[in-house]
């Protein structure tokens, strides 16, 4: 037990909370703009294919377009073109991946992050992606809840006509959740490539499910969504620790998704999704 | 002066979608230097013409039947299923795990045993979210997504540590009494393909939706329940009840699946063999329009969508089915909204 909290043990708590923090942080842009993103798994494996790739700063803001091409502009139904998005999303990686690398399951080893060196006395922080992660979720606070755009964004959410009224761009909004939704997402891509050196097929391996839950849990805000990452880190990172309950793995890793239901029905202080997420906004024909 | 309508506008929208993603996919196979002309050629050559590939095709087709009505039925009650997955998962495990139990169940009665288990655990699967959804208003997208990944995990737990077969992923065979006959051997025809007996079970089960969703009381409650709950509930139906309900029949559905793979196939549940069918069954039902015949010409499609993929991967990755299959749906989501906002527009101006 003691060996349990060392700083290796804190770092891997870190290196698997950064792919469910950073696109539960998304989706929290994106729901509160009253848009289901359910493609953040697709999304996560494209930008992680991209990053080998070389491409990712153009990668995933753009599915972040396309979502909102599809569920802003043509109105289409959200939860069906996510499952599309995550279907493309396997297939094109794949594709790809045997197009670039000959191999439809592996790619070449790409080279890992620069570590930051003059933080060298604290291991932790020697993660570029850890800080930039910590310092997201605080602006993403404060963008949220103390700026004009965040205020905008959460009345497009809950109550898209009564915004409308007031002059604001309903679908603008929505598509500004979407991108930040797909650049943050992202990002979590990419950190899936990096530190694993390679891309493989399907690893995202529904972490964008568990950040969809983190999401859930941390009630549609950025910090209980990270602390909800940090969570699911935790349980996971303790079972890998404990040889003797690594037989037990698959069970401890249905926590995110047994907790998310118990949360969604009320048993955990009250947890509402922005009223009007999921359902196109249709402008009134004048 | 008005012409009498022939109301042929359901099928533009999936006809168009697949045209649409068969002219994507050409230029995907241009782009990395093949000639569509050849890649799709060999395509349909392959997948067309003996019954050995006819056999295959429908091998293919026999789980998206089951997959594709589970969603179909969840669409007309109102209500997404996306556990399909979780729920074929689950209730494929308990069918081998029942057609494995012969020392306690009677021979005759073990099929249709492990066939009823399967069926069970699925719908259990659905159940779950739907109570939830019907008891504290939880959102039955999410739900059911969860579903899935626990039903996975804990299938998966099970088969590692409690029933495994040494070296492998997969359970013990089931008993032979279990097995459900393969068409090669009863028929002749198919030689080598393992299509078997689980495609007339899925035919049936086909049409018995049909006739369950328009021809029976409890369907049409189903299906007024879905096109509004506020005017179900106002003329007596019991939403709540019908919630579970649509959910319990969706994933009772899906919990089929395993007599194809388990029953008529491998004769033992694998981690794995599914192949995301539970996804694939939301575009065969949408692109049969959620209708339970339509769904068996969309499996069919999909099904030679799936085979076709196989015959041509030696030119161009596979992976290129999963990508039409993609564009598909979009495509199908997008244009019925277009078809049916250009439709309404067409009527108002007719009306003004």
């Amino acid at each position: 037990m003691d060996a349990l909290f060392t700083l290796a043990f804190l770092t891997q708590i870190a290196r698997i909370s950064i792919p469910y923090a950073l696109p539960a942080l998304g989706a929290t842009f994106s729901e509160r703009g009253g848009v289901v993103n359910i493609a953040l798994e697709g999304i996560l494996l494209v930008s992680a294919f991209a990053t080998t790739a070389a491409a990712f700063v153009t990668g995933s803001p753009m599915f972040g377009i396309l979502c909102g091409v599809i569920c802003v502009t043509l109105k289409a139904d959200q939860i069906v073109s996510g499952i599309a998005v995550n279907l493309f999303a396997v297939g094109i990686t794949k594709f790809s991946c045997q197009l670039l690398f000959n191999s439809s399951s592996n790619s070449a080893r790409i080279a890992g992050i620069e570590q930051w060196s003059f933080l060298a006395a604290v291991p932790v922080l020697k993660n570029p992606f850890l800080i930039t992660t910590g310092l997201l979720v605080v602006a993403s606070h404060i963008l949220l809840f103390r700026t004009k755009f965040g205020l905008r964004l959460r009345a497009v959410g809950e109550h898209p006509e009564a915004a409308d009224s007031l002059g604001v761009n309903v679908a603008r909004l929505r598509y500004a959740g979407l991108i930040m939704c797909g650049g943050l997402t992202g990002l979590a891509g990419a950190w899936l490539a990096v530190d694993q050196h390679s891309f493989t097929d399907g690893m995202s391996a529904g972490r964008g499910f568990i950040a969809l839950a983190a999401m859930i849990i941390g009630k549609w805000t950025p910090i209980g969504a990270l602390s909800a990452a940090l969570l699911f880190g935790f349980a996971e990172s303790l079972t890998i620790q404990l040889e003797s309950a690594s037989r037990y793995l698959q069970l401890v890793q249905m926590i995110p998704y047994l907790l998310t239901m118990i949360v969604l029905a009320g048993f955990i202080g009250r947890s509402t999704a922005p009223a009007s997420v999921g359902i196109p906004y249709e402008k009134e024909a004048i | 002066m008005r012409l009498p309508r022939v109301n042929f506008y359901p099928l533009a929208g999936p006809a168009v979608a697949s045209a649409v993603s068969f002219a994507i996919g050409a230029l995907l196979i241009l782009a990395i230097g093949r000639s569509p002309v050849d890649v799709y050629g060999l395509f349909f050559s392959q997948t067309f013409g003996n019954s050995y590939v006819l056999g295959q095709v429908l091998f293919r087709a026999t789980p998206l039947m089951f997959t594709g009505l589970a969603a179909a039925i969840s669409f007309r009650g109102g209500l997404f299923n996306i556990g399909a997955e979780g729920q074929l998962t689950v209730g494929a495990f308990l069918t081998a795990l029942v057609g494995c139990s012969g020392h306690w169940i009677p021979s005759g009665l073990l099929m249709p045993a492990a066939l009823v288990a399967g069926s069970a655990g699925g719908a259990l699967w659905g159940a779950i979210p739907g109570f939830l959804k019907a008891r504290f208003g939880a959102h039955e997208v999410i739900n059911t997504i969860m579903m899935n990944f626990i039903g996975t995990a804990l299938v998966s737990y099970l088969v590692t540590n409690v029933f495994l077969v040494p070296a492998t992923v997969h359970t013990p065979a089931i008993a032979r009494a279990a097995e459900i006959p393969r068409l090669d051997l009863l028929t002749g025809a198919f030689q080598g393909a393992p299509v078997n007996l689980s495609l007339l079970l899925a035919l049936c089960v086909c049409y018995a939706s049909y006739i369950f969703l328009w021809k029976s009381r409890p369907g049409y409650e189903l299906r007024a329940t879905g096109l509004s709950r506020n005017a179900a509930a106002y003329a007596g139906i019991d939403v709540a009840r019908q919630t579970v309900l649509v959910l319990a029949v969706s994933g009772g559905l899906a919990g089929l699946v395993g007599s194809n793979f388990v029953l008529g196939y491998k004769h033992y549940f694998e981690l794995g063999f599914s192949e995301n069918v539970g996804f694939i069954g939301i575009a065969v039902a949408l692109l049969a329009k959620n209708h339970p015949l339509g769904i068996i010409a969309t499996s069919l499609f999909f099904g030679i969508l799936g085979y076709g993929s196989l015959t041509i991967n030696t030119v161009v990755p596979k992976e290129l089915a999963n990508i039409l299959e993609a564009i598909m749906i979009m495509f199908v989501i997008v244009l019925s909204r277009l078809v049916d906002r250009w439709m309404l527009a067409v009527q108002q101006k007719s009306a003004a």
